[in-house]
């Protein structure tokens, strides 16, 4: 009866961040943090930075990563698929209910209207995105080289249509990092 | 068969998607534009949905994309699909393989490919701001009005040091886009 109480509790947790985190996954970290850490007490601050370091470094939405990992810590492995459930769940009510309309609302003029203002604004909204990931990046040649590699490589392969998929690009990198890693330990040895 | 193929599609993208939601939709579109699932604007009409409204970026678009191609099956193996790598992955670092983020090897291909997939986000961004611009090769006016007052607010923000959410921008470019293109 009690593993039942924890796991409906962590479904409806992970439901409520589901539901009221727009934006993505970084919107969602603090909410996390706040939820798991400040409120329910079930991991320390220092647990909840090693997550964040996972969930980065691992592919796949963020807020999935965390959503398993703080599961399966709480309940194993049942803890983790009901957490998981629980967060994707309102998204697929909301957007399967969207996706039953969507098309027949841009119909309406107005609607038609806003989504041209739309079509801009993503992309706007993506390159900022990006610049902002920027600061992320260490300071130093190779990543500057890499991340110039993706951009430009990227733009190329979309405006001569190759059939080069973004994965390819950035395995590449990938291992041109990992090669480089590899020389310079072969240096210093 | 459709089912399998909105299944392994979405595998891939789970798969292959390091860094949050903005990394998907590089690689959603390239899986979507391959099978034909969508067209380029009915993709971005719904990125801008997708940043709207809650959840997971990655989730929300899966979601979308399977409903659209397989009804509500095709949204749940779609869901099922992007989220599957993620869960798996996580479950297996916690019990067996608790130290392979600090593997130095592993960490030099991490540092790689994150420099790599943010010059990929800002080419897509380009990509789909250039085409919202210049629809079929002609000059759409309108459009890169509303693209330059979108920047300025950008910069007006950085320069003063406030904030502005992606979805406060989606609603700005929606009024503007009634605005300028008529009720």
């Amino acid at each position: 009866m009690k593993a039942v109480k924890i796991l409906l509790e962590l479904f409806l947790m992970f439901a409520k961040i589901g539901l009221f985190t727009i934006g993505g996954g970084y919107a969602m970290i603090a909410i996390i943090e706040d939820a798991v850490v400040s409120q329910k007490k079930w991991m320390t601050h220092e647990e909840m930075m090693e997550l964040l370091v996972i969930a980065e470094s691992t592919p796949g939405p963020i807020a999935i990563n965390c959503a398993t990992y703080v599961g399966y810590r709480r309940k194993g492995i049942w803890g983790a698929a009901i957490s998981t459930l629980g967060m994707v769940t309102p998204s697929l009510v909301i957007i399967y209910t969207i996706s039953q309309f969507l098309d027949n609302f841009l119909e309406i003029g107005i609607i038609a209207s806003a989504f041209h203002g739309i079509k801009v604004g993503v992309g706007i909204v993506i390159i900022n995105a990006g610049l902002n990931m920027l600061k992320k990046v260490k300071k130093a040649a190779l990543p500057r080289v890499l991340m110039v590699f993706g951009l430009i490589a990227m733009l190329t392969v979309n405006f001569l249509s190759l059939n080069i998929s973004s994965i390819a690009l950035m395995l590449t990198a990938g291992l041109i990092s990992l090669a480089v890693f590899k020389v310079k330990g072969g240096m210093a040895e | 068969m459709i089912f399998l193929d909105l299944f392994l599609g979405f595998l891939r993208v789970g798969c292959f998607t390091f860094g949050g939601g903005y990394a998907a939709i590089p690689l959603i579109r390239d899986v979507v534009l391959d099978y034909g699932w969508l067209t380029e604007d009915q993709l971005t009409y719904m990125i801008g949905v997708s940043e709207s409204t809650p959840g997971p970026i990655m989730v929300n678009l899966a979601t979308y994309v399977g409903s659209s191609q397989g009804g509500i099956l095709g949204s749940l193996l779609a869901t099922l699909a992007v989220v599957l790598p993620s869960y798996c992955i996580i479950l297996l670092i916690l019990i067996l393989l608790k130290n392979i983020i600090r593997n130095p090897n592993v960490k030099a291909m991490l540092d790689g490919m994150q420099p790599c997939i943010i010059g990929i986000i800002v080419a897509t961004g380009v990509q789909l701001s250039l085409k919202a611009c210049f629809p079929h090769g002609s000059m759409d006016v309108r459009a890169l009005v509303i693209a330059a007052i979108l920047v300025g607010i950008i910069v007006f923000c950085k320069k003063t040091k406030r904030k502005i959410s992606p979805i406060k921008l989606i609603g700005i470019s929606a009024l503007l886009g009634i605005l300028f293109y008529g009720i």
